[in-house]
């Protein structure tokens, strides 16, 4: 008994001892010199891995950052510059300059601007349903309500709105991870600028139906009347295939458009209520506030 | 008897015929005022439009281009003005360019031979039939409008031993090809001899399942007067008018998966419907400008077969049957199984409309979806062998690559596994959500 003992301990403590010595030097040899910076980069990355860099995974995106030696085309949505800044003073570089951006829903059709005129009752999924028809509604391009968009979302950030059945995006929480646009069969989602104290002006539509057409299915579509296109003072406003389409880059948020707009096409966030001697003023914001928020 | 009946070994599924029209004669419909013919009627490449607005055209006018050899050209089934080539909605609801003519009075080609007569005498030869078939813009009846002419070319290397022509019709209500069959049965003796000699084959069979046994008595009782023309009798199963199945059941041969095609095991496969428009095309002069359509469903007062002009709204259809009914929940362009629900009754008439099915609204709603429970119902009907309660989930998980292994692009989409799931899960949809996205990544590949 004893002796059994004793030779199982020797044996398996030789064992052990060969294959340390022969992992030893495999693991010499086979060793990966990584910069420790990547692991440094990564601490600060919030590790959603939600791949709105255009990388795989945060992993992928702190190697680039590490490999590329400029930050210019590199930019964390969910993180955003305060991140951005981290990682250059890591890195000892200058971050680039990043508009913060934010998921918008180019659809205002609720049920009461734009009449169910059939009922779905296969599977909620706005691919399955876009590829079986047009949608439920008399708009081909409208939302189907299915929430795609809140299923691809990892921030919790797109909701459904009971009363509507359109998507809302949390302005909070949005990171700009552009999943949802990328989910959306119908693509009604767009990244535009946050814009100062989160206020936008843009077209919540995306019909390109002519006027009539497009005014018979839904009480909100752009019918492309022009009369933004012709009100805007900076060019921003395009018609193209009977709808509007507003700049982001060269709209200063003067909100002329919105006021003419005959269906409220056009939307207006987070601006204060309006009084009338405000419609004949010049822009209150400019271009250089857009970009410090 | 029916046990003796020759079918496909795997899968299937038999449901209520409910032929309601098979005893119903082909009528004509009055001429709309209007009609909007789609240029996309055929898979493949649209067809370029050559009129303009206020042309006048006749019936048969060359209208729209095929713009690729898989494309097919397509005629003018009205005489009168075109009034725009406008986008109209198709039968999902997207809109799709169409010709769209006022109609004035029915002035057609003068080349085309409207009489009744037969024509049994073929005086062209393999080249001219084909080249009259593609001119006359012939596409697949049986509901996939597949360019005919591209089936009829066979592919250097490639040898056909057999035709086998589609009778079965397997989808329950339609009756379209049935009716054909009775009423133009020498006419598809003829056109079946046409296409023989444009494949050089020596051989045809034609597949009738055993519900039509009036159509099997009388396509027999002439099939003697042909040489090589056999006619088998099929049991009823369907999907067994699928491509696959049909050159199972009828020879024994098994068509290899996607790409793969007939002529690989040397046969090639066309539907009653498409005979007989090659009929008329080679021996009559005549372009596909109409086609049976059956007007069915349990609530509809007089179900019928209508040979309906390509372009003629639904609506007008249902009317002369006597209106859609009150209690209508959905309509279905195609058959109960395979068909497709439509929103609206204003869209035209295709190549490919072979039924329109009237349901009321205690059969339209969907039964609520609950939990899969692993019977594999849906495995033991699939015809192709797949297991569509695993190929749903990978869908649903968008685990495509997964989906791609378990050989989702063989799906023929005839769902026979949603119509036998106990637990009422749309299997089907997310199949083919999967099937498409898979076929798309293996294009994108290729590229």
């Amino acid at each position: 008994m004893q002796s059994t003992l004793k030779y199982a301990i020797l044996s398996l403590s030789t064992i052990g001892t060969v294959s340390a010595i022969i992992l030893y030097f495999i693991a010499q040899k086979f060793k990966v010199i990584e910069d420790p910076r990547i692991d440094d980069v990564e601490q600060v990355l919030p590790l959603a891995n939600c791949g709105g860099c255009g990388y795989p995974g945060c992993r992928n995106f702190a190697e680039a950052c590490v490999n590329k030696h400029d930050l210019a085309c590199l930019y964390c949505p969910v993180g955003g510059p305060a991140t951005m800044q981290k990682i250059a003073k890591i890195l000892g570089l200058e971050a680039g300059e990043q508009i913060p951006m934010i998921a918008v829903v180019r659809c205002s059709g609720s049920p009461e601007n734009r009449p169910k005129t059939t009922i779905y009752d296969s599977v909620k999924n706005c691919l399955i349903a876009s590829s079986v028809y047009s949608g439920d509604t008399g708009c081909e391009y409208g939302c189907l309500g299915l929430g795609d968009c809140v299923a691809s979302c990892l921030f919790d950030a797109i909701h459904i709105n009971e009363k509507t059945s359109l998507p809302e995006v949390d302005q909070d929480k949005c990171t700009a991870c552009n999943a949802c646009v990328k989910a959306c069969p119908k693509k009604i989602i767009e990244l535009r600028k946050k814009g100062p104290k989160d206020r936008r002006v843009f077209v919540s539509c995306i019909n390109k139906e002519k006027g009539a057409i497009a005014r018979k299915s839904c009480k909100v579509a752009c019918i492309a009347c022009m009369k933004c296109q012709k009100e805007c003072p900076f060019d921003a406003i395009t018609v193209e295939n009977f709808l509007a389409y507003i700049d982001f880059e060269k709209c200063k948020l003067c909100r002329k458009c919105v006021a003419v707009c005959p269906t409220s096409a056009i939307l207006e966030t987070n601006f204060p209520p309006k009084k009338d001697s405000e419609l004949n003023k010049e822009p209150i914001v400019t271009q250089e506030n857009n970009t410090n928020v | 008897m029916s046990k003796g009946l020759k079918t496909f070994p795997v899968g299937g599924v038999h449901s209520c015929d409910n032929k309601l029209s098979a005893s119903k004669q082909i009528e004509s419909v009055a001429l709309p005022t209007i009609v909007s013919i789609p240029l996309s009627q055929h898979i493949g490449a649209p067809a370029m439009p050559i009129v303009k607005p206020l042309d006048k055209v006749k019936v048969g006018q060359l209208i729209a281009k095929a713009s690729g050899f898989v494309s097919a050209n397509i005629h003018s089934s009205v005489s009168g003005t075109v009034k725009k080539i406008d986008d109209v909605p198709d039968s999902c609801g997207y809109k799709r360019p169409a010709v769209i003519i006022d109609v004035e009075g029915d002035i057609w080609e003068e080349n085309i031979d409207r009489t009744d007569s037969l024509l049994k005498e073929i005086i062209f030869d393999q080249k001219s039939i084909i080249e009259k078939i593609q001119a006359a813009g012939i596409v697949g009846l049986g509901g996939a409008t597949f360019p005919t002419h591209v089936k009829l070319s066979v592919p250097k290397g490639k040898t056909c031993e057999y035709l086998l022509i589609n009778g079965v019709e397997c989808e329950p209500y339609l009756t379209s090809d049935h009716r054909l069959m009775l009423e133009k049965t020498e006419e598809i003796f003829v056109g079946i001899i046409i296409v023989m000699k444009a494949l050089g084959v020596p051989k045809a069979i034609i597949g009738i399942e055993n519900n039509k046994k009036d159509a099997i008595d009388k396509m027999s009782a002439i099939s003697n007067n042909y040489k090589g023309i056999s006619v088998q009798a099929l049991k009823v199963q369907y999907p067994q008018g699928g491509e696959k199945q049909l050159a199972k059941a009828l020879i024994n041969r098994e068509i290899p998966a996607p790409p793969g095609l007939p002529i690989d095991v040397g046969c090639v496969i066309q539907n009653v419907g498409t005979i007989y428009a090659i009929y008329e095309a080679v021996q009559k002069n005549k372009p596909l400008i109409e086609r049976v359509v059956t007007i069915t469903g349990k609530s509809i007062k007089k179900p019928s077969n209508f040979l309906a002009r390509i372009g003629t709204p639904i609506s007008i259809l249902i009317q002369a049957t006597g209106g859609l009914p009150e209690d209508t929940g959905k309509i279905i362009s195609g058959g109960p199984m395979m068909g497709k629900a439509i929103n609206t009754t204003d869209i035209p008439v295709s190549k490919g409309t072979s039924g329109i099915l009237v349901l009321p609204e205690e059969l339209s709603n969907r039964k609520n979806a609950n939990n899969c429970i692993l019977c594999a119902k849906c495995v033991s009907v699939c015809p192709l062998g797949l297991e569509p309660y695993l190929l749903s989930k990978l869908s649903l998980k968008s685990l495509f690559d997964k989906a791609e292994n378990e050989q989702v692009v063989n799906c023929i989409e005839c769902g026979c596994c949603s119509y036998n799931c106990p637990a009422k899960i749309p299997l089907l949809d997310f199949i083919r959500l999967a099937k498409t996205t898979v076929m798309k990544n293996i294009r994108n590949r290729v590229k």
